[in-house]
């Protein structure tokens, strides 16, 4: 097959595994913005006892790689306490798929998202949340390594593109050792700003580009 | 390949026509020399002939005379060279003695393709100021916002044919007036138009065509840039004295005598063959609920359709069409290299979502009329199968 996909990404985008919605949800999450390109919708169903997930279904407005994602991501949640499925990694998801091409990383990234947005939404809603971190550049840090530097489908501070975190009375100033006009610039700013501006202390994120 | 593969991307490049071939053949075999002057071996001149035969041809096409046209390898090549060589030609500053130094300003619509678009970028990185028309809701410039954009540094308009993905024809005529009218030079990218949308350089004022062979039938690595004769254009492609001393480089015959077949192929009945293909594919397509026409519903390519689905993504509404045996194409940022959604549909006032969801059929002479309803009968089933687990328009 000409295509940069796995086999394994092919068969699961053909036949998604546990797609749809669960209509009384215990927890939901929607990750991404019809603005912004993929978004994916995770639905759960939890035993209170144990906290172990009975059902898990998603939804896909995305590319193959997010579809497939998603399929492979509420197969291996199935049936785990939430403390195992927040311990799935999108490195874990990518190698039961047979890797994916590192420009569409980011789109496999949102659909991880979307799980742990759904196990943390239980969370909230059932009281089992501690007390709320402030930010710190260490969280944001945390959150950068999130955002898919598409070149290498590495993420931003692995890639060392990450030059300066600052934190400031509600404002985020990250500076990217990136030229403003590179390739993927505006993707990468929308994406930061997708993953800092949620953060509960957070009134404004600003990217600034060196070089 | 699938058994029963229907190919609707003909805007990005098209099956060779076997007598294209047929017409190209001698000259990689026979007379395959060099094109030589006069008084060179007779298998020079054969090519030679050829060469002139071929380009009489392709600019007849265009009402051009022979030395009015230059064969490049393709349409970015002629683009480059509209753009750079006119900037190097009337734009650059003092120091360079291939410059008048009229200007350094030039103006391109917002939804160019690359070649003109990151042509201008380029010049701009170099200190020229770049306007970028902005486009109706169709995808048409604004003749007042021309005229009003044109200043006494101004050297170059370049305004396409029609679009690329949408499909949008332009106003050849009316923005090629006001250059005239202002003493501006005039490019038109029709690497989508040309031959099928007519052109003609002697009731036209336009001073640089962009033409490829590739998109109807002919050869990929040919193209041409019609020059109106005294255009200053500077050489910007070192070396030999080829194409009239502006385009150095061994001179591409097989590809050029291609190239002429190719044109000479192109008739009005196949050109009207596809826009009724064309408008019952638009009808059928927007039957499919939650789906809008990108482009002009009558000024626009004979042979494309560009329809937006919403709640879906283009990709996998491609990637699904390929399993079923459709080659067809999307604007949506996910396929794109840069994943960026399409500066067309952004450009026409549309979001990213429109642009995620749309998808371009072009037709071309090996489409037959029962694709139409072949092509529209699965990408009815995709986006349907794709809505179904889609978490949007669902209340």
């Amino acid at each position: 097959m000409p295509l940069p996909y796995s086999e394994i990404v092919m068969e699961h985008f053909r036949h998604p595994r546990n797609v749809g919605r669960i209509e009384d949800a215990d927890a939901k999450a929607m990750e991404g913005s019809p603005a912004c390109g993929d978004m994916v919708a995770v639905y759960l169903k939890v035993d209170p006892e144990e906290l172990r997930i009975t059902d898990v279904k998603f939804e896909s407005y995305g590319c193959a790689s997010n579809i497939a994602t998603g399929s492979i991501i509420t197969e291996m949640a199935q049936g785990k306490t939430l403390e195992e499925v927040k311990a799935i990694t999108w490195k874990q998801a990518s190698e039961a798929l047979g890797g994916l091409p590192p420009v569409k990383v980011h789109c496999s990234v949102l659909a991880v998202d979307g799980l742990r947005a759904a196990v943390q939404n239980y969370e909230e809603r059932h009281g089992l949340v501690k007390e709320r971190v402030p930010t710190t550049v260490e969280v944001v840090r945390k959150r950068l390594k999130r955002v898919m530097n598409p070149v290498v489908g590495l993420d931003l501070v692995r890639t060392k593109l990450v030059e300066k975190i600052e934190v400031a009375d509600g404002t985020v100033r990250v500076v990217l050792h990136l030229p403003a006009d590179h390739q993927f610039a505006a993707n990468i700013l929308e994406e930061i700003a997708e993953k800092i501006e949620p953060l509960w202390d957070v009134d404004q994120v600003v990217v600034e580009f060196t070089e | 390949m699938e058994q029963h593969y229907i190919y609707l991307d003909n805007a990005a490049a098209t099956r060779l026509d076997e007598r294209v071939l047929e017409a190209m053949r001698p000259y990689f075999f026979d007379a395959y020399a060099v094109a030589t002057s006069q008084f060179g071996y007779s298998l020079g001149i054969d090519a030679r002939d050829a060469l002139d035969d071929a380009r009489a041809r392709v600019a007849a096409s265009l009402g051009a005379a022979p030395e009015e046209f230059i064969f490049t390898s393709g349409s970015t090549e002629s683009s480059n060279m509209a753009l750079k060589g006119v900037a190097m030609a009337l734009g650059a500053r003092s120091g360079d003695r291939r410059s008048s130094g009229k200007g350094q300003h030039i103006i391109v619509s917002r939804i160019e393709d690359f070649p003109v678009l990151h042509s201008a970028r380029a010049l701009e990185k170099q200190g020229f100021q770049v306007t970028y028309l902005d486009v109706d809701e169709y995808g048409r410039v604004s003749l007042d916002q021309l005229r009003d954009a044109i200043t006494p540094e101004t050297i170059l308009v370049s305004v396409q044919a029609a679009n690329q993905e949408i499909g949008t024809l332009q106003d050849v005529a009316a923005i090629g007036a006001i250059c005239r009218e202002k003493g501006v030079l005039f490019h038109t990218d029709a690497t989508h138009s040309f031959p099928r949308v007519p052109l003609d350089v002697r009731e036209t004022p336009v001073d640089l065509i962009t033409v490829t062979a590739h998109l109807i039938h002919g050869p990929k690595g040919v193209g041409g840039l019609y020059v109106r004769k005294g255009t200053p254009l500077a050489k910007w492609m070192d070396g030999g004295f080829q194409e009239s001393n502006l385009r150095a480089g061994t001179e591409n015959i097989p590809g050029a005598v291609g190239f002429a077949k190719a044109v000479e192929l192109v008739t009005p009945g196949e050109t009207a063959r596809m826009q009724g293909m064309r408008d019952r594919l638009i009808e059928r397509l927007l039957q499919i609920p939650h789906s809008r026409l990108n482009g002009h519903p009558t000024l626009r390519l004979p042979h494309n359709a560009n329809v937006s689905f919403r709640f879906v993504e283009g990709e996998s509404i491609l990637l699904h069409m390929d399993m079923r045996g459709f080659a067809v194409s999307t604007g949506s940022a996910c396929f794109s290299r840069s994943l960026e959604a399409s500066h067309v549909i952004l450009g026409i006032g549309g979001n990213h979502e429109r642009a995620h969801g749309s998808v371009r059929f072009t037709f071309g002479r090996f489409n037959q009329d029962r694709d139409v309803d072949a092509v529209a009968d699965a990408i009815s089933d995709v986006i349907e199968k794709l809505r179904a687990i889609s978490p949007l328009g669902k209340e």
